[in-house]
C-alpha cells in the first residue's frame, strides 16, 4: 500500500525566505504522525502544500497516492485540513457551519442535517448548536473546526497546532478526539509545538527547523538521541549558578547549559547514579538549592541537543 | 463527550458525490442569506446613508432645485437606488476579505467543489442582498411620495439593469479584496472611489448648471447614464442610448476585471 505522504527533496521559497528547504517525509497510512518545531520552522507551509493550497517549489509530494500538483483534485477529494485558525463563519451558528461544509462535499440537505446532528453531539456543541459562532469560546471554536473537517470522513486528516491557545482541559478533550479519529482508521498529521503533545498522541514525528528535517523517529528514540534524562537544578542565589555549573559539568563529564531563567541550570544524564554525586559536590561548596528535577527531555532539550540551541518561541504564539 | 458518540461519529462515512457546480455555488449564496440573516445590519448601514442624502437633498434642496420637493423626489430617487446598490457592491470585496484573514477560504479550497464556487456564490448572495436594499429605498421613497410612472415593469427593469452594473462592478472590490490586509482598507479604498464616482454624477443634480469641464466629466461616469437609465425606465421614457452604455460598460469591466480576479483567486496566498 502506497505511504500517505510521500515528499521528496519538498521545497519552498516566499521571496528570499526558503520556507522549505528539501524536505524528506514518508508517513504510513493509519497512524497519528507529529510534525514538531518552533513557530516559522516550515509547519504549516508543509501542511499547505500537502492539503493542495499553494504549490510545491520544488521537489515533489504525493498524498494518498497522488500527486499534490497534477492530482490536486483526488487529493482534495480524501484530505481534511483544519487550520490553525478556526475556519469556521463567525456570522452563522454552529449548526449551519456544519451544514455548510456537508452541503458542499455534496449531502442532501436531509442527510446534511442528520451528519450535523450526529458531529454536534460527539463534540458537544448540541447544546450550542443554534448559537453564533462568535460567542463560542477558543475551546467550542476548535472543536467546531475539527467536526467541520470530518463531516465525510477523510482518509487523512491534517491538524495544524490544534491545541495552541487552547486551555488545559480544551486540550485534553481535542486529544481525545484526536486519538477517536485515529482509532476509527483516519491518518493524521499533526503539527505542534509542544514535545508533550506530540508525546501522547503520535506515533513517529518528524522535528523540523529553518525547513529542513532534522530528526525522525519515535518519541522515544527522539529522547534516546538526547542522551537520557535531564536534571534541571534551580540554584537559590542565581550569583552562584557559574559555579554549580562548573561542579554539575565535572560530576556529569560534560557540558552545562543554563536555561531560560537566571537561576536555572539543565544538565542531560547520561548515568543515573551521578545525580547524587552532583548533588553532593553543589552541598560539599555551601551552595543551596532552591529546586531539583529530574526530568523526561522537554521539546527545548531535544532541539538543544539537534542542533546547539534553545527552540526559540516568539511572544505571539498564543493564539485566543 | 462520551467515546461511544465520538466513535459513531467517526464510523467511516462514505464520501458522498461532490455536488455540481450550480449547486456548490448555490449552497455558498446560502451563506450569504444566512448572513443577511444573522447580520442585518450589514444591509441597514449602506441603506440608511442614502437614505438620509434623500431626506436631506429632498427638504433642504429639492425646493430649490426643481421648484418643489415633490418635483425633486422624482427625479432624485431613482438615482439615490442606483447609489444604495453601487456602494453595496464594496461588501463583496469585504466579505471576501474577512473570509480569507478568518482562514474560510482555505477551507473551501481544500474541499472538493467546483473552484470558483465561494466566489460565485458570493456574487450570488450579493444580487439578493442588492435588491433588498432596492426594495427598503424604493419603498421609503413610496411613502414619501415618490410615484414611478414607468409602473411596477418599469422599476423592476430598472433595478435589474442595477443589478446587472453592480455586478460588474464587483469584480474591481474582488481585487481590491485580495491585495489589502484588512476588511477595513477595502472600505476605504473603495469608498475613495465610490463617492466621486456617485457624487460626480447627474444623480442629485441635473448637470447643465455646472462648469463645462465637470460636464464631461459627469457625461463619461458610467453611474451617470445608469441613473438616466433608471430615471427613464422608472418614469417611462428611457433612452436606449443610456441603457447600452450601461450594458456595454458593464461588459467592460467584467471582461477586464473578472479573469484578473480569478487569477489572484488561483494564486497562492
Amino acid at each position: 500500500m502506497t505511504p500517505a505522504i510521500d515528499t521528496a527533496g519538498l521545497s519552498k521559497a516566499f521571496g528570499d525566505t526558503h520556507a522549505l528547504n528539501g524536505v524528506d517525509l514518508s508517513v504510513r497510512r493509519g497512524a497519528v504522525y507529529g510534525l514538531l518545531g518552533p513557530n516559522g520552522a516550515g509547519k504549516t507551509t508543509t501542511i499547505r502544500i500537502l492539503a493542495t493550497l499553494i504549490r510545491p517549489g520544488g521537489g515533489s509530494a504525493r498524498v494518498l497516492g497522488h500527486d499534490v500538483v497534477a492530482e490536486a483534485a483526488a487529493v482534495r477529494a480524501k484530505v481534511s485540513l483544519t487550520g490553525q485558525f478556526a475556519s469556521v463563519d463567525e456570522d452563522l451558528t454552529g449548526q449551519e457551519n456544519l451544514v455548510l461544509v456537508a452541503r458542499l462535499l455534496g449531502f442532501s440537505w436531509r442527510d446534511a442535517k442528520a451528519r450535523t446532528h450526529e458531529l454536534l453531539r460527539a463534540f458537544n456543541l448540541d447544546e450550542a448548536a443554534k448559537r453564533q459562532v462568535r460567542t463560542y469560546s477558543g475551546g467550542m471554536r476548535r472543536r467546531l473546526d475539527i467536526a467541520a473537517s470530518l463531516v465525510a470522513t477523510p482518509e487523512l486528516l491534517f491538524l495544524d497546532e490544534p491545541t495552541t491557545g487552547l486551555d488545559p482541559r480544551s486540550r485534553n478533550q481535542v486529544w481525545d478526539i484526536v486519538r477517536a479519529i485515529a482509532a476509527e482508521g483516519t491518518t493524521v498529521l499533526l503539527t505542534t509545538q509542544y514535545l508533550e503533545e506530540a508525546d501522547r498522541l503520535a506515533e513517529r514525528l518528524a522535528v523540523i527547523d529553518h525547513g529542513r528535517l532534522i530528526a525522525e523517529g519515535t518519541s522515544r528514540e527522539l529522547k534516546a538521541s538526547v542522551g537520557g534524562r535531564t536534571v534541571h537544578v534551580r540554584v537559590a542565589d542565581p550569583t552562584r549558578r557559574d559555579e554549580a555549573r562548573a561542579l554539575l559539568a565535572e560530576a556529569f563529564g560534560h557540558e552545562v547549559h543554563g536555561g531560560h531563567e537566571p537561576a536555572l541550570l539543565a544538565a542531560q544524564v547520561s548515568h543515573d547514579e551521578r545525580v547524587p554525586h552532583a548533588l553532593a559536590a553543589l552541598a560539599a561548596r555551601g551552595i543551596a538549592v532552591a529546586e531539583f528535577a529530574l526530568a523526561q527531555p522537554s521539546l527545548d532539550d531535544v532541539f538543544f541537543a539537534l542542533t546547539g540551541r534553545p527552540a526559540e518561541r516568539s511572544a505571539t504564539e498564543e493564539v485566543t | 463527550m462520551t467515546e461511544l458518540t465520538l466513535q459513531t461519529a467517526f464510523s467511516r462515512t462514505a464520501l458522498a458525490r461532490p455536488p455540481s457546480a450550480l449547486s456548490a455555488a448555490l449552497t455558498l449564496g446560502w451563506r450569504a442569506l444566512l448572513k443577511i440573516k444573522h447580520v442585518p445590519f450589514q444591509l441597514f448601514d449602506v441603506t440608511v446613508f442614502p437614505i438620509m442624502m434623500t431626506l436631506m437633498f429632498t427638504y433642504l434642496f429639492g425646493g430649490a432645485l426643481a421648484g418643489s420637493t415633490q418635483a425633486y423626489l422624482q427625479y432624485l430617487l431613482p438615482g439615490i437606488v442606483v447609489q444604495t446598490v453601487v456602494f453595496l457592491t464594496v461588501y463583496t470585496g469585504v466579505g471576501l476579505n474577512t473570509d480569507i484573514q478568518k482562514g474560510l477560504f482555505d477551507r473551501f479550497r481544500s474541499l472538493p467543489i467546483w473552484q470558483p464556487a465561494p466566489i460565485v456564490g458570493a456574487l450570488l448572495g450579493d444580487l439578493i442582498r442588492y435588491s433588498l436594499a432596492a426594495v427598503v429605498v424604493l419603498i421609503v421613497g413610496l411613502i414619501l411620495g415618490f410615484r414611478p410612472e414607468g409602473g411596477p415593469i418599469g422599476v423592476v427593469l430598472a433595478v435589474l439593469l442595477m443589478l446587472v452594473f453592480a455586478s460588474a462592478v464587483s469584480w474591481p472590490w474582488i481585487i481590491v479584496g485580495f491585495l489589502v490586509r484588512t476588511p477595513e482598507s477595502v472600505m476605504t479604498t473603495s469608498f475613495l472611489l465610490l463617492f466621486p464616482m456617485t457624487f460626480v454624477s447627474d444623480i442629485f443634480v441635473d448637470p447643465a448648471t455646472m462648469p463645462t469641464w465637470l460636464q464631461s466629466v459627469v457625461a463619461v461616469n458610467p453611474v451617470t447614464h445608469l441613473a438616466a437609465a433608471s430615471r427613464g425606465l422608472m418614469h417611462g421614457g428611457a433612452k436606449i442610448a443610456d441603457i447600452l452604455t450601461v450594458l456595454a460598460t458593464s461588459v467592460v469591466v467584467t471582461a477586464a476585471f473578472a479573469p484578473i480576479a480569478m487569477r489572484m483567486y488561483y494564486k497562492e496566498r
